[in-house]
């Protein structure tokens, strides 16, 4: 009977330290905490444990007078803090993060739970469509941080996909080329998505290792001219950029082969350093890694290089990243959504917005007077600036918002400067409205997955009818002599037989 | 209430367990997706897709050749220095085994890196020479797998045995072809084991020299990435079974080369 009682005991031991949890639930304040798990992109929030010089001097309603924004805690840490001197109830965050959208939604399906999560547009879509996503509360959509200061911008292009009841929009982007000015012979040539394909950069040139963002590029070559027309309507460029039918998959495979030959690599994340380092001259990029490699590249103590954003003249993809509620983690337990809510207002919030963007360098959904200041405090033109241009930034923070820059930030397409098409980390992380006007939304590519996928898995392994013949005759010649040495050697015995001399017997 | 006994076969449990859990478990997985489909229904599909397809055929050839390569390189370099190293009357020997062991224990994405600069200021390019770069990473990744097993095997070697063969007449070059070389047939077996197969996967390397054309391991993370975990497991499937094919062919040759070694005693 030892036994039994020891495993009783034991049993008990562990009920004790985890029932308080469970049963226990809803006492009181002191014995009661929900956990909230969270899953984010790697680095995508602030961490906190900043240099005293990094003070964002801008006045922050949000705390004291002249206090300015400043990450001193991770901003999980300061949730927490602020969430459980407010609520009735306590909070803890189980924060964790993945690496891909795919990696994430593996993980979704292999089981595992999280209350909220943060993928991309198109994840969330298939998320949404899978019925997967639980709803925001009236209550979050109406008011709150992130219903007062959301851009009117993002909202309406929630608002169009249907997707706001679902998600709440983190940080948004384009896609476009990151260049070294120095080493590019004509400007035009990294206004086009052809640039992949340009002979004249070949091996100098790197893009992203993912089927979408290589396929959205890919799309651009094959309809450049269309496209550089200018004459479609919105509606029709969204459908050419989000056509996934069969034959536009099969001239996609034949482009994305050639522009396998011509780029430096597909890169995941090293082309960031690459770019840095000057091994590559343009690297197709995501808007806010474009501010972090053109911020490493001027501060390069070695060589300081002034690098630029372009977004090609074709398109680009414009991409969000926006909080969803999962049903299978929240299971319709009120203080968990409250919790959830309460997470996304957090990060909503003016100040806090401004610290994650500071932080990450892409930039927040979030619009509002303190993000305008951060905006104008962070690029704004300095005194002894000749030549300032006010950027507009209108279309996002509504009203007439403009930011008064150095003009030499800027690349214009003509003389009334009113198109801006390049730029430096202002305009990479607030595209101008010409470059906005072109950006199509990319799609889940739904039930046409599996065919890209294929495509993509074509394109990235050696067919055997394009190996050359020379290379077959080599590698046979190879093999041949290789086989023969060593089968001499196995039956040397056998082959080299020891005759033994003359007048000699032999004896076995 | 019987006292507790204890035996010598217990102290396998945790081994048993362990290999209940990590390999016999997802072994079983592996091949009940194999040979599923989507809906967890039986097929061979994902078999005769993988051996009709141009691209997946000209991938486990593209892996075999730069593993054959990859060894062929390792077993050039390593068996004249575990030669030097073990037959050297050098007192500090072991610190010399140290300095080839020592890459090792630095961590393997900080060693690709430098490596990668390393080729950048020598090439310039590093993007015109994939399959050349991709070799010089493996090389230098699994170098120490193959010299360790041939130091031992030399270390061991019995030198009265050398010692009789120039007493009887031979030569030094008859003294290593004759007796040296049969004698560490093993270790070069167990090193060529220990590279050719790692060096068919391992795509990370592949992937921070900029090769950007897929090997096997690519192959399945390609597949898994888009939930396809079928085909994913059919070719870790197809992998296992050359590895197998592998083990059973070189234990062959070990073998063989006991009763060679009698033949030479």
């Amino acid at each position: 009977m030892i036994k039994f009682k020891k495993f009783t005991a034991l049993l008990s031991a562990f009920a004790l330290s985890v029932l308080p949890v469970f049963a226990f639930a809803g006492c009181s304040k002191e014995d009661e905490t929900i956990t909230l798990r969270v899953s984010n992109w790697e680095e995508y929030i602030d961490l906190g444990g900043w240099s005293d010089d990094e003070l964002i001097d801008i006045e922050n309603p949000y705390g004291e007078d002249g206090a300015g924004i400043f990450g001193k805690n991770s901003m999980v840490d300061d949730f927490t803090e602020w969430f459980n001197s407010t609520h009735d109830f306590n909070v803890k965050v189980e924060y964790s993060t993945f690496g891909t959208n795919e990696d994430l939604y593996n993980r979704l399906s292999l089981g595992d739970v999280y209350d909220l999560v943060c993928p991309s547009d198109y994840m969330l879509m298939k998320l949404i469509a899978e019925g997967a996503c639980e709803e925001y509360s009236e209550q979050f959509l109406n008011e709150g941080e992130y219903a007062e200061n959301v851009s009117p911008y993002i909202d309406g292009v929630f608002e169009s996909y249907d997707w706001n009841k679902y998600a709440a929009c983190y940080m948004w982007g384009t896609t476009g080329i990151v260049y070294n000015p120095d080493k590019v012979d004509d400007i035009a040539d990294v206004s086009s998505w052809n640039i992949l394909l340009n002979e004249k950069y070949k091996r100098m040139v790197t893009i992203k290792d993912n089927v979408r963002d290589a396929y959205f590029a890919t799309l651009g070559v094959i309809n450049s001219e269309k496209l550089r027309e200018g004459t479609l309507s919105a509606e029709q460029r969204s459908a050419l950029l989000n056509d996934v039918e069969g034959t536009t998959i099969a001239a996609a495979e034949d482009v994305l082969k050639r522009i396998k030959d011509n780029v430096y690599s597909f890169e995941t994340d090293a082309g960031k350093l690459d770019m840095v380092t000057g091994k590559v001259i343009a690297n197709y990029q995501w808007s806010g890694d474009s501010v972090f490699i053109m911020d490493e590249a001027e501060s390069d103590e070695s060589n300081p290089t002034e690098l630029w954003y372009s977004v090609p003249d074709e398109c680009t993809n414009l991409w969000f990243d926006g909080w969803v509620m999962l049903k299978k983690g929240i299971e319709g337990s009120e203080r968990k959504r409250t919790a959830a809510e309460a997470f996304v207002n957090f990060l909503s919030r003016p100040d806090n917005a401004v610290r994650n963007m500071y932080y990450i360098g892409y930039t927040s959904a979030i619009a509002g007077e303190t993000v305008l200041d951060y905006i104008n405090w962070n690029y704004g033109a300095e005194e002894d600036v000749q030549d300032v241009y006010a950027y507009d930034v209108s279309y996002f923070f509504g009203g007439e918002a403009a930011v008064e820059a150095d003009a030499s930030g800027f690349g214009f397409d003509g003389e009334d400067r009113t198109s801006v098409n390049r730029g430096r980390q202002l305009f990479a992380q607030y595209p101008s409205e010409n470059v906005i006007e072109r950006s199509v939304v990319m799609l889940d590519f739904g039930d046409k997955l599996g065919e890209i996928n294929q495509m993509w898995i074509n394109v990235r392994c050696l067919d055997v009818k394009d190996i050359s013949p020379v290379t077959v005759g080599i590698v046979a010649a190879v093999v041949v002599v290789i086989a023969v040495a060593v089968c001499l050697y196995v039956f040397r015995y056998r082959i080299f037989v020891y005759r033994p001399k003359k007048g000699y017997k032999r004896v076995n | 209430m019987r006292k507790l006994r204890f035996h010598r076969s217990q102290l396998c449990i945790p081994y048993a367990l362990f290999l209940i859990l990590f390999v016999i478990a997802p072994l079983i997985v592996i091949v009940y997706y194999a040979f599923t489909n989507g809906e967890g229904k039986f097929t061979f599909k994902n078999f005769t897709d993988f051996f009709t397809s141009t691209n997946t055929l000209g991938t486990l050839l593209d892996s075999f050749a730069l593993a054959i390569v990859t060894t062929l390189v390792c077993l050039i370099i390593a068996y004249p220095t575990a030669y030097i190293l073990a037959r050297s009357n050098f007192k500090k020997k072991y610190v010399l085994l140290l300095l080839f062991i020592l890459p090792m224990w630095i961590n393997f994405t900080l060693r690709i890196t430098a490596l990668k600069e390393v080729l950048s200021l020598i090439e310039g390019n590093i993007a015109k020479y994939q399959f050349l770069n991709s070799v010089i990473g493996m090389t230098y990744d699994f170098l120490p797998f193959m010299i360790l097993p041939l130091y031992t095997s030399l270390l061991k070697l019995d030198k009265s045995l050398l010692e009789a063969a120039s007493d009887l007449g031979a030569n030094k070059l008859t003294v290593f072809l004759r007796v040296t070389l049969p004698l560490s047939v093993p270790g070069i077996i167990s090193g060529m084991t220990m590279v050719l197969l790692p060096s068919m996967t391992n795509y990370v390397v592949l992937d921070m020299l900029h090769n950007s054309t897929f090997i096997m391991g690519s192959l399945i993370g390609s597949y898994f990435s888009a939930y396809d975990w079928n085909n994913g497991s059919l070719i870790a499937l197809v992998l296992l079974v050359i590895i197998f094919i592998v083990t059973l062919v070189t234990n062959r040759f070990s073998d063989k080369d006991s009763s060679d070694r009698r033949a030479v005693i």
